[in-house]
Formats: structure tokens, sequence, C-alpha cells
């Protein structure tokens, strides 16, 4: 099963504006598709609408571009149907977390076995430069020219607080970093839920630049790396202490090694994984990235596929003569 | 009719009887109702039920809001409706009585629990004086008996105390009715204790209040004139009670099976479709997979998604849920997957009355949505026909490669009837052939259509070298690649339609019933069958001419529907909706129609049809 990017580019136009951070997302996403251990007509992407919503068209693999917002609801039937499937929905800050909010945190919480990929570049850039549900306060476009009055949602947060049991955040342009979330993503049993930062260089150029500029990006990213002290800086000079306020961000040396928060991404209740999801909003500062949490549950999907097998075990399959009979029935002569 | 004399009891020979069980949504006049008809079913009966409960779980106590009722019509004949006006109402308050009087026929048997006819209940139901004593039932046979009381001495012993006791009083009115109607208590005892448990207080309770109130029957002598109503020479074979609701939840697995697909169903809960889910869901042993979701959109989304994933998928909802699937019906039609959308239609617009039922969404399954999308709509006839309409719909969808809308009712899904069980070795089979290869060469072509029916290729992922991507960006013809081609979205939109167009070569013709060549045809949809033909055979006893036909395919009609329609002077459409048929037929066959309209949420009583057909005879004359 040797691939190569090129078994999973289809022969279609790739469309998005020339610049767009959705280019580097599809390059990570099919080099890492090549990578991987699953034949690929096993693979199966489900879209929405916005510009996320072309990626199925682009992947030489099963793929269905659906309507606004569904796409964890068509995912799950999918992955329900047959479980051995990888399935992969892609969306949007608008897409995922406007008008299919609801699909988002109801697949999250069932824990299907769907990786969720949301591209957020904090506008709608399909329909052509209106705010979105992350654009920050006070944003000015074309639907609110006196600047936006919506508070903006913390997709992490947000995906925490639906007790996803797989979280992280990337950047479009570190594709060293996505293809390792995403190899973190495929390993967990159960939904996964990644931000990706994608920058839409037409409509909100630079929203990451904090993140992704050269000069700032060492200062403000934070890795989450399992299992070991949360510090940033180039020369780690800063850490993470996890107190009863939640997070913090404090001068490593003055603060002591010994009061800097090891990250547990496994830990079973996400509320450390919540406190380090508000470190940063915008984002603005120093913003973790990486895997927040990929803790255990049971997946939707197999706890269907036991209880049809116990079912069967406890009654015998099913038989539809005696289904008739199960109010009772009498016989004319 | 005919009286003899059997021990004590004087019995009169009724060929048909109607009985209205009514009381407080808390009285168990379901199941009391719901009892007595499996008794009579096994006593041999031909039989048609018709429940009503208010929208509300529990309405104030006594109050007319929240009167429950099931009526059934037994017959030693083959009917087909639940019955226009009751002959008997079993009324457990003065509320139920209030509710239910006005449908009562002139004379009717009133069976009253005399304890709940006290001056607070009847100042509840609006009663100045007490009518089992004011004379305003003159002219009605009246039966009283203190139910409550009765119910309290019985249980004396049964473990069950307090309040608790009251609760049993159902059961006490079941065992009168068993004796005032010579129905077996043997079927119910057994039913008894088979929900409730052997040796239960619950149990002992119920039998002991059932048994009472069959003896109160025998000893006190006002009841002792009896009713027998014969067993219906009913066509040989066996038999069970089914309504609307199981029918269809049976049809649904066995139309999986004849497509050799597994099953999934996504609903969200939405009255009065949600029983679908509910059986559905205790068939997990036949490999059925229910999801329950989180809102309507999800259930239809998850469903096409099984599609996709080579599944038979399904939703189920009633009007406002179909509103939400819209815009998903549209992707599973340009994507031209199977799926079977299920419509047990209520009382709109809007939250409308759940519980009650009317026709009006037959519009909106034919045209309520965005775009060009044609869909076949077919829609079942009676409560146990729902069986075969579902096993049609997969046929359908599975052959055509289409979304398929089925219209079920509140009144059919509700209403149940004996039912002759299917010889399961001749049920239709279908099996899916899905694509295992390219079709082109070394190619796949996901929208290269069969010459004969104009399906494309069902190929599922987990199909090596066919993968292939569907949405609902306009497809190219044959590739499926997004293509805003003006010419070619032209002739995708004539494929689509075309393909649906042709299910008319693949159904079968419009039957007429009765006098064929009638200048008055009465052409009705779905679950009016029975009324109808109720109507017309009545009419015709009468020496009336007329021809009655039903429709079950709204879209697309029976191809030889426009030759039914030629030549009559008159063609009435009785519909439980504002006349929706009735526009269609105009609007398809440039004929004429007279509309018989009802939207009272209930179902049209068969005299009711009767009526307009004498009138429309007359003035044809």
């Amino acid at each position: 099963m040797a691939y190569t990017r090129a078994d999973f580019q289809t022969d279609q136009e790739v469309r998005w504006c020339p610049g767009c951070g959705d280019y580097t997302i599809l390059a990570s996403l099919q080099n890492f598709l090549a990578e991987m251990d699953v034949e690929r007509e096993k693979h199966v992407f489900i879209s929405g609408i916005g510009c996320s919503g072309r990626v199925p068209y682009y992947m030489n693999t099963y793929g269905l571009h659906s309507i606004h917002g569904r796409a964890p609801a068509v995912a799950t039937g999918v992955a329900v149907a047959n479980p051995d499937l990888q399935v992969w929905v892609i969306t949007g800050d608008g897409d995922g977390l406007s008008i299919g909010g609801n699909h988002l945190i109801h697949a999250l919480r069932r824990n299907v076995n769907l990786k969720i990929l949301l591209f957020n570049n904090q506008i709608y850039g399909l329909t052509k430069g209106q705010y979105s549900p992350t654009s920050e306060q006070g944003k000015v476009t074309k639907t609110s020219p006196l600047g936006s009055l919506d508070y903006p949602f913390n997709p992490i947060s947000l995906a925490l607080g639906a007790e996803a049991t797989f979280v992280a955040r990337t950047i479009d342009m570190d594709r060293k970093h996505t293809a390792s979330v995403l190899e973190a993503a495929v390993d967990h049993d159960g939904s996964a839920f990644i931000e990706i930062y994608q920058n839409c260089n037409v409509f909100n150029d630079k929203a990451f630049e904090e993140l992704t500029g050269k000069e700032t990006r060492d200062e403000n990213r934070i890795y989450l790396e399992d299992g070991e002290p949360i510090l940033f800086g180039p020369n780690d000079e800063f850490g993470v202490t996890m107190g009863r306020r939640g997070a913090e961000i404090v001068a490593t040396a003055a603060a002591g090694m010994d009061t800097i928060h090891t990250h547990n991404a496994a830990d079973p209740d996400p509320t450390a994984a919540f406190a380090l999801s508000r470190l940063s909003h915008g984002p603005h500062g120093p913003t973790p990235i990486g895997v927040f949490r990929n803790a255990e549950r049971s997946v939707y999907e197999d706890l269907m596929t036991d209880q049809i097998a116990e079912a069967q075990a406890k009654r015998g399959e099913g038989d539809l003569a005696a289904l008739l009979r199960s109010g009772g029935s009498w016989i004319v002569d | 009719m005919a009286t003899e004399t059997e021990d004590r009891a004087e019995s009169t020979v009724l060929e048909q009887v109607v009985i209205r069980f009514a009381g407080d949504s808390g009285d168990g006049m379901q199941l009391a109702g719901t009892q007595f008809t499996a008794a009579s079913a096994l006593f041999g009966n031909d039989l048609a039920t018709l429940p009503n409960f208010p929208a509300e779980i529990r309405a104030p106590a006594g109050t007319i809001a929240g009167v429950s009722a099931f009526q059934v019509h037994i017959a030693d004949w083959d009917i087909l409706t639940p019955g226009d006006h009751p002959d008997c109402l079993v009324t457990m308050n003065p509320a139920a009585l209030k509710a239910n009087f006005d449908d009562l026929r002139p004379g009717a048997l009133i069976i009253a629990n005399s304890d709940a006819f006290n001056e607070r209940n009847l100042e509840k139901a609006g009663y100045e004086t007490n009518p089992l004593e004011d004379g305003s039932l003159d002219g009605y046979h009246v039966l009283t008996a203190p139910m409550e009381e009765l119910t309290k001495e019985a249980l004396i012993g049964s473990g069950v105390t307090g309040r608790a006791v009251l609760r049993s009083k159902n059961f006490f009115a079941l065992g009168l009715l068993s004796w005032m109607y010579q129905r077996p208590l043997e079927p119910i005892d057994s039913w008894v204790t088979h929900k409730f448990g052997e040796g239960e207080p619950v149990s002992n309770a119920n039998l002991a209040a059932l048994h009472a109130g069959y003896n109160y029957g025998i000893t006190t002598e006002e009841f002792h004139h009896t009713y027998v109503v014969n067993p219906a020479p009913l066509p040989a074979g066996e038999y069970t009670s089914v309504n609307g609701h199981q029918a269809l939840a049976w049809g649904l697995i066995a139309g999986a099976k004849a497509a050799q697909l597994e099953l999934f169903l996504g609903a969200y809960p939405i009255t009065p479709a949600s029983p679908v889910l509910e059986l559905l869901s205790r068939q997990r042993h036949f490999g059925v997979k229910t999801f329950q979701a989180e809102d309507e959109i999800a259930a239809i989304g998850a469903a096409l998604g099984a599609s996709f994933t080579g599944h038979l998928g399904v939703t189920v909802t009633s009007g406002p849920g179909m509103a939400l699937k819209s815009e998903m019906l549209t992707l599973a039609f340009i994507t031209e997957l199977p799926l079977i959308v299920i419509d047990v239609m209520r009382a709109g617009p809007s939250t409308g009355m759940p519980t009650s039922t009317e026709q009006s969404d037959l519009l909106f399954a034919m045209y309520g949505r965005p775009g060009e999308v044609p869909l076949p709509v077919i829609a079942a006839l009676t409560p146990s026909d729902a069986f075969a309409t579902a096993i049609e719909a997969a046929r359908i969808a599975t052959k055509y490669m289409t979304p398929v809308i089925l219209l079920s009712e509140a009144y059919i899904a509700n209403a149940s009837e004996p039912w002759r069980l299917p010889d399961l070795d001749n049920l239709p089979e279908f099996p899916v052939e899905q694509a295992t290869r390219p079709n082109e060469g070394s190619v796949f072509l996901p929208y290269l259509r069969d010459p004969d029916t104009g399906a494309r290729p069902w190929a599922i992922p987990g199909t090596p070298g066919l993968e292939h991507r569907l949405g609902g960006l306009e497809k190219q013809n044959l590739t499926g690649n997004v293509s805003y081609d003006p010419e070619n979205h032209a002739l995708m939109t004539e494929l689509r339609a075309r393909k649906i167009e042709a299910i008319a070569n693949d159904i079968p013709p419009l039957e007429v019933y009765g006098d064929e060549d009638a200048a008055l045809l009465v052409l009705g949809w779905g679950s009016t069958f029975g009324a109808i033909r109720a109507a017309t055979i009545r009419a015709r006893d009468d020496g009336l001419e007329v021809a009655h036909a039903q429709l079950k395919y709204l879209n697309p009609f029976p191809p030889n529907l426009g030759e039914v329609l030629e030549g009559r002077d008159k063609i009435l459409i009785p519909e439980l909706n504002s006349g929706h048929l009735a526009k269609l037929i105009r609007a398809e066959y440039l004929v004429e129609t007279e509309s018989l309209s009802k939207v009272e949420g209930d179902p049209f009583k068969a005299v009711e049809i009767e009526d307009q057909i004498r009138l429309v005879t007359k003035e044809i004359a």
C-alpha cells in the first residue's frame, strides 16, 4: 500500500483563491493520507458549505459535499453504517460553528469516530467577506460596517465544553505540526476535533499574524506536548501554571520549574484542558497549539455494534414471521 | 336483530356495534379500548379502531381538554371504518360525557361511572345540573355504576392501597363492557398477567377489578340485557391486530430484507411519528440501526450518510419535521441516493394539533422543495397497508436511486384493524446490486445511468477503484464532476425528472371499484380509503351508481388515471385538507373536480361522504 500524494489528488482543478491557506492544508492532508496505513477506498470525506467544503472534490477518495453545517450529521450516518471506514469531516468557522453548531457538539458528545477538521479563518470567505462566529467583536465587514456586535466563540473551549475526547489546534502554514496533530487524531478512538488556523488572504489577511509572523511566532506559540511541562518562548523563558483561577503565564525562572504545569492530555477531567484554551482569545499573545485533550471514552458506533451483537445473542437473529406475530395472532378457518 | 335467552340474561344479536371509551387522559381509556379490541379480535369479529387523545400528557383532570377516548367498531362483516356514531359510550366522568355526547347516535347506550358525577367534576365540565339525573339524557339508554367504590371494594387484599386503587377502575369498566358485549375475559387475563407479572400487586388489582366489573354485570338487574356480535366471515388465514405504526415499522424491516440491505433509521422524536422510532429501536436483533438524532435535519442527514454507505436509509417525522428536512431531501435527490422519508401527517399549520389527523402535507410532499426536485410520493391506505407501502417505498428508492416520500397519517398510524398475515415466502424480492467494478472501461462513471431505469450506479465507500465524489453542486452528466455548464444543467434537470416520471410504468394501474362507468367517480388518496369505500358501498346498496378509486401513488400518478377520469359527469374528491389532490388533478388532467374538504382533525365519517354522494348524484340527474 505504498501511496504517494498523487494517489490522493483528483483531476479537478483546485479553485481556491491564489494564496489561500486551504492549499497548504490540502497538501498536508494528501501527504498525510499517502503515509497512512489505510486503503484509499476506506477514506470518506464529508464536508459542508464554504471554502472548506470543496475539499472532497480534490481528494481522490470517497466523498460527499453535503449541505451547510450538516456534515457531522451525514458523517455520523456513514460511520455508523460502516465503522471500518476512516471518516473525515471538513468544515469551517461559519459552517461548523454557526449554522452547524448543533451537529458539531452532538457528534462530539456522542464520540462518533469522525476526524473533524475545522478551518478557522474568522470570516465568511465563499460569500465574500461577512463576519463569522469567530470574528472578533468590533470587526468591520460588509455586514458589520460599524463593527460586529457578536462576541466570538473560542472553538477549542466549545469543543471541550461539549466534552469532545480529542481536541487540538494547529496552523495551516506549519505542515509538520499539522501532520503530527493529524496522526494523533487518527490514532485516537472516537471524535477528534482539530481547529486549523487558516489564513484567508483575500477577506481576512494576517488574522493569525502573531502566530505565523517570523518576528512574533516564537514568543507566541505555546506547543502542548503530552507529559511535558508547558514552556514556551525562544528559550523556554515562559511557562504555564495551573492554579485555582485557571491557567496563567509566568516567567519560568521567577516562578520556578516546580510550579510549571505538566500537560496531561489523557486526563479524564477536561478542566485543565479548558483552562489552557482560555489562555488566548483572538488569538492574541501566547496561544497554545497542539493536542489539548486526548482522552478515552466509548465510541458511539462500537456501542451500536455491540448492542446489535448482544441483542442477537440474546434473542437470536431477527425473525420476521415472529415479529409479525409479536402482538398475538389467531386463526380464522 | 334476534333476541335469545342465555342464562338469566337477555341477549340481542347485533351485526355491528360502535363503542367509545372516554375518560380523563389518566384514566387508562386507551388501554381499556385496546384490550376490548384484542378480545374482540380473538373472538373473530372484524374491527377498526380510532384513538383520540389530547396533545397534553396530563391536561387538568376532569376538564374537557383532558378527555381521552378510544373508539372501536366491531362487526360480523367486513368493515372499513371505526364507525361514524357510537352506539355505546363508556364515560368515566362528566367531561368525557360532554366532549363525546354530540357524536352519539340517537338512543345510544351510555354507561357512566356515577362516582365521578360529583359537584366538582360537573362544574369543571360546565354542567349546571347532573345530566344523569336532570332528564337531559332522556331518549338515551343510561346505565350507571359507582365504578370507583366498586373498584375499591374489589381491590381489598390485592396489595394495592390508597389512591393507586382508582387506577384500576378502567379494568372495572372493561370487565363490565366485556359482560355487556359477551367478550371472553381470558385474553385480557393473560395480557394482564404477562404485562404486570404473575402475582404482582398491580396484576392482582387489575384482574380483581376486571372480574368485579364482569360479575357486577351478571348480578345487577339493569345490566342483564347483553349484546352479541358474532364472528365475521373473514377470509381464512392467520390474523393479527396492527396499527399503522407497527405495519410501517415491520414493512421497513421487510423492505430492507427484500433489498438485502441493512436498515438505518434516523429520527427525532415528534408526535405522532415517534412510535416508528420506538418500535424499530427494539429490533436491534434484526441488525436495525436506529439513531435518535439531535434534530430533524441530523436525522435525515445521518440517514442519507447511511444510504451513501450502502444501507437502506430511512427517516420518519411529521409536518414540521418535513419542513426542516427539505434541504437535505434536495441533496438526496441530486446525489441520487435511495432514501425513504416518512411523513406521519398531523393537523397543521406549525405545531397545529399534533395528535389530530389531516392530509394537508400533500402539496408540500409534491412541491415543498427549492429547485426542480420531483420525488416519488406514495401513501398508505389503511393501517395494515402501511406494511406493503413501506416495502414498495424500498423497492422504488433502491431501483431508481431516489428518495421516496411515504405519507402516513395520525389516523391510520394509531388506528388498528385485523390483518391477515402475508405469506412471507411470497413477499416481493428486489436484491440490490451495488457497483463493484468500473462501468466504462477502466473508469467508473458515477452518473452513467441504467438504460432501463435511468438509475445511476450505487458504489459504496470501501469499494476499491470506485472512489468518487458526490455533492450538492450540479453534476456533470456521467462523471458527476461539478459543472456550471448551462446545457448540462438543463440535461441533468431533464434526466432526473424523466427518471421519476418513468416510474409510472412500473406501478400497478388504478383500480376502479363499483360501477366502473358511473357518471360519478369518487376519487380519494391515502387514509380516506375506508370511509370512501364504506360510503360507496352504502350508496350502491341504495341503488346509486358510483365508482370509487383510491390513489396510493401520488407521484407519479398511475398511468391509467387519465382514462379513469375520462367521461365522468362529476369527480368528487374527499380530502382531509382544503383540496390538494383536487388541485393536482385539475392541473394535470384539465378536468373539473368537486372537493369535499374536511379539516377538523378527525377522519371522515362514512356518512359525510355518503351524504355528498347522494347530493352530487341528484345534481347529475
